[in-house]
């Protein structure tokens, strides 16, 4: 209880002041609208680095709405929760791009189409 | 009127005046005796053992013969010393503890221990003594087969000593069991020896299985004398006071007062000892064991093995005489068994058959005389039994030996005039004229004659006399037309097909077949076991505080004792005669102890001694050679032919359906082994589509599935990711619908 009560005043000490105009319901849209674009663009693009950038879109609308609901409940875990998200990002990042070369370097092309081979 | 006599326990038709003069064993004290007695059992063994060692070592040798017949010969001197310093005390040897269960109040004790009365010795004396005999024999006779196979064999056979040591000696009905499946091993394992040959495999599985159905028998009449006395232990078995209560109201024929176990514990017995001794109906498997070497036939089929099922019947008296039942069927089957065979043999020219078929009629008359409650009869007829037809066996092994596993008697002929075989001709007629049972000269007509003799004496049986007199008759007839074909007569043979490279180098009949005569090993134990045969007629003498002699005493004293009132009577006729009237049996026409006036055994011998002599004279008359050979009765000239064509030619199908053993085999083959094979030919479809069908439909489901989803599996990553977004999405309404509800109710 103690430490929550901590982490309580701590958040409060960085906003003083609530934002009244920017509720929870703005954060929640711009997420939900980050997530849902990040997924059509998934779905509709064939180039594997689009659509690893597309992935990379709907992490970030996942994150931001793990950090709104933070601020919401004043509690210091989706933050943290978001750094660590970032951290993984970031390996799989290098992960992704150097199959993404690989694959590039097999077929001479991006398309994930290409690989349509590697079925059940 | 056989029906009434043949469901009437003996015990019950006895007049309370003579109940009273037979006694049942009673309570005996039990001491311990000298772990010496443990080399009877432990030599054998060891013969077994360095066998197998012989044969690892690749020994090449006489070897394994020589060990066998040193471990069984100074198992035969332990046994004589046991019989020495027999003081008439039944003893225990403790060798090491085996089974003990205990639960609740009950103990299951089964120990390795051997006991020791005059039953045991008497049958330890013969099966020790006739096992040397025959492993001397059996050094000469397979020594075509030096190497690993004549390993194999004594190996075997030591292992069958010890089993039968095991059997006869151990001290409960557990260590017996031991040994009954022991020597059925050994017995599977040396029918079976040439393995190569299809018939002896056959045979081999049949003696096995025929057996498995009295070993059946034997072990559910173990389980329930556990189950109702609560012992094993002979012992303790023999001296149970409910045991010999039971025994008493038998006495007075109170058979109701018997709980009806009781009663089962010696029927089940009795299926055991039909299926070991070769009773009919379980008697099938014999004639085919002779597929395994002569010495086996003499040793397991003929002398030993075949008589533990008298063994058991004998040693378990006591429990026999409890029940009301089992003593007559054990006489009729005996009876029919005996004549059945002996017309079996009649019309079979395989000599070695004919001597099996005998075997399975002389066990036929021995399970008479238990079941006509003379134990020394039945006991000594074991005994003289084992040395004739060991020594007929032995014989018929050396003319096979000798021919080329020639056994045709039709192609043999005056062979105990060729140059060597002048031993063989004349221990062979020793042998034959016990087995015909010719009158005072042979013991095989005094222990028959015993047995007879107490078929008149006993009131209700003079119908069981009758047929074994009879069977007599035709044993005398059967076993002369062997000996008047094969060894008398013009000088002819026929080689068998048995060819085997010999001494002399030549190959086949292309340079005329010579036949090699016996060797020194096979000359000495066919007169030793000729001796024997002869000698034996004295032990109907000695020890004469027994009426019955030698026999007589040694039974007397074990636990198969029981003197049949109406033996007791006979004995002393001349006193009790008019109390004997008094008895008249159900069947009326020969009054009981009697044979034409006369008093049973002067009668027996008379009547079985002419009936014996008439079927030699028949024999000489139909196949017996020209001249003083044949006793001037027969006309034989040649080999092949004899009167007795002329004859079967009139008779139409009844000699060849002898020959072919009345089809008894083929009907077993339809009534029981034909639905058995469709049944189990049923049970093996049945487990393999139903059992075996839900199993792999059950392996097949992954399949059909992996099968119907696999086009899931296109390949396109956006299709992978739609059905997980789509997944996603579903899984979420159902969230979000729980939810809804839950906050609904």
């Amino acid at each position: 209880m103690d430490h929550l009560l901590q982490s309580t005043q701590l958040a409060q000490l960085a906003f003083p002041e609530a934002v009244p105009a920017v509720t929870m319901a703005h954060y929640l849209f711009v997420s939900a609208a980050m997530f849902t674009m990040g997924l059509i663009g998934f779905l509709t693009r064939r180039n594997m680095i689009i659509m690893f950038l597309c992935t990379e879109l709907m992490f970030q609308g996942a994150g931001l709405a793990l950090i709104a609901f933070g601020r919401h409940h004043l509690a210091a875990d989706g933050q943290t929760f978001v750094i660590f998200v970032l951290c993984v990002a970031a390996a799989e990042a290098a992960m992704a791009l150097a199959l993404v070369v690989l694959l590039f370097r097999h077929k001479e092309t991006l398309s994930a189409q290409a690989w349509k081979e590697l079925n059940g | 009127m056989i029906n009434t006599t043949l469901f009437t326990n003996l015990l019950a038709l006895a007049p309370d005046t003579h109940a009273a003069a037979s006694h049942a064993p009673a309570v005996t004290e039990v001491g311990t005796g000298p772990k010496w007695i443990l080399l009877i059992i432990g030599l054998p063994m060891l013969t077994t053992l360095l066998c197998g060692l012989y044969a690892m070592l690749g020994n090449k040798t006489k070897l394994p013969a020589w060990t066998t017949v040193a471990g069984a010969g100074i198992a035969f001197i332990a046994t004589l010393a046991m019989y020495m310093s027999f003081d008439g005390t039944p003893y225990t040897v403790h060798a090491f503890d085996w089974i003990q269960i205990h639960f609740g109040d009950k103990s299951m004790i089964a120990n390795f221990s051997f006991y020791i009365d005059t039953l045991t010795i008497y049958w330890m004396l013969f099966v020790t003594g006739l096992a040397t005999l025959i492993a001397l024999y059996a050094s000469e006779y397979m020594s075509h087969d030096v190497g690993t196979s004549y390993c194999r064999f004594f190996g075997a056979f030591g292992l069958f000593v010890f089993s039968m040591a095991c059997l006869v000696m151990g001290d409960n009905l557990l260590m017996l069991y031991l040994g009954w499946e022991g020597v059925g091993l050994c017995s599977y394992l040396l029918i079976g020896y040439f393995y190569k040959k299809p018939e002896a495999v056959a045979a081999a599985k049949k003696a096995f299985i025929v057996n498995r159905i009295g070993d059946l028998g034997l072990a559910l009449g173990v389980y329930l004398t556990f189950v109702h006395f609560g012992t094993l232990e002979y012992a303790a078995l023999f001296n149970d006071p409910a045991l010999l209560g039971y025994i008493d109201s038998a006495k007075t024929g109170g058979f109701s007062a018997i709980p009806t176990i009781a009663q089962w514990i010696p029927l089940l017995f009795m299926i055991g000892a039909f299926g070991k001794s070769a009773q009919f109906p379980l008697y099938v498997w014999l004639p085919d064991a002779m597929e395994g070497p002569t010495p086996v036939s003499a040793l397991i089929h003929a002398a030993t093995m075949v008589t533990a099922g008298v063994y058991l019947i004998a040693r378990m008296y006591p429990l026999f005489l409890v029940s009301e039942h089992a003593l007559p069927i054990v006489a009729w089957v005996g009876t029919i068994t005996a004549l059945l065979s002996a017309t079996i043999a009649m019309a079979q020219f395989d000599i070695k058959r004919i001597m099996a078929y005998s075997t399975v009629s002389q066990l036929g008359y021995m399970f008479a005389g238990l079941g006509l409650l003379t134990t020394t009869g039945a006991a000594f007829h074991v005994l003289t039994h084992a040395f004739f037809k060991a020594l007929l066996f032995l014989a018929c092994g050396a003319v096979m030996h000798g021919f080329a596993g020639q056994l045709d008697l039709r192609k043999l002929s005056g062979v105990a005039w060729m140059k060597g075989w002048g031993i063989v001709g004349v221990t062979m007629l020793v042998g034959c004229m016990n087995l015909a049972g010719l009158p005072y000269i042979t013991s095989g007509f005094y222990s028959k004659d015993m047995i007879l003799a107490e078929a008149f004496i006993t009131p209700g049986y003079a119908m069981i006399g009758w047929i074994l007199v009879f069977t007599a008759i035709l044993t005398a007839y059967y076993t002369f037309r062997v000996y008047f074909r094969v060894f008398v007569g013009p000088e002819h043979a026929e080689p068998g097909d048995e060819h085997h490279d010999d001494d002399h180098g030549h190959e086949g009949h292309d340079h005329g077949f010579h036949p090699h005569p016996p060797g020194w090993a096979i000359n000495i134990v066919l007169i030793t076991l000729a001796c024997a045969s002869m000698l034996a007629i004295s032990l109907a003498y000695i020890d004469k505080a027994e009426h019955h002699g030698w026999a007589g005493s040694m039974m007397a004293q074990s636990t198969a004792s029981f003197h049949s009132p109406y033996a007791e009577a006979a004995h002393h006729a001349h006193i009790e005669h008019t109390e004997m009237h008094a008895v008249d049996g159900p069947v009326g026409h020969a009054a009981p102890g009697t044979v034409f006036g006369m008093d049973a055994h002067t009668g027996m011998i008379i009547v079985s001694g002419l009936g014996a002599i008439f079927g030699v004279l028949v024999a000489a008359f139909f196949h017996g050679p020209k001249g003083w050979q044949g006793l001037f009765l027969g006309g034989r000239t040649e080999a092949a032919k004899c009167r007795m064509d002329a004859v079967a030619k009139r008779m139409g199908p009844i000699p060849k359906m002898a020959e072919n053993k009345w089809y008894v085999d083929e009907i077993y083959h339809t009534i029981l082994v034909t639905p058995l094979r469709i049944i189990s030919h049923i049970f093996h479809w049945i487990d393999k589509l139903l059992v075996d069908g839900i199993v792999n439909i059950i392996g097949l489901l992954p399949r059909v599935l992996a099968w119907i989803l696999k086009p899931s599996q296109s390949g396109v990553l956006q299709g992978y990711a739609v059905s997980m977004a789509g997944g996603m999405v579903l899984l979420l309404l159902v969230v979000f619908v729980l939810i809804l509800q839950g906050g609904a109710s």
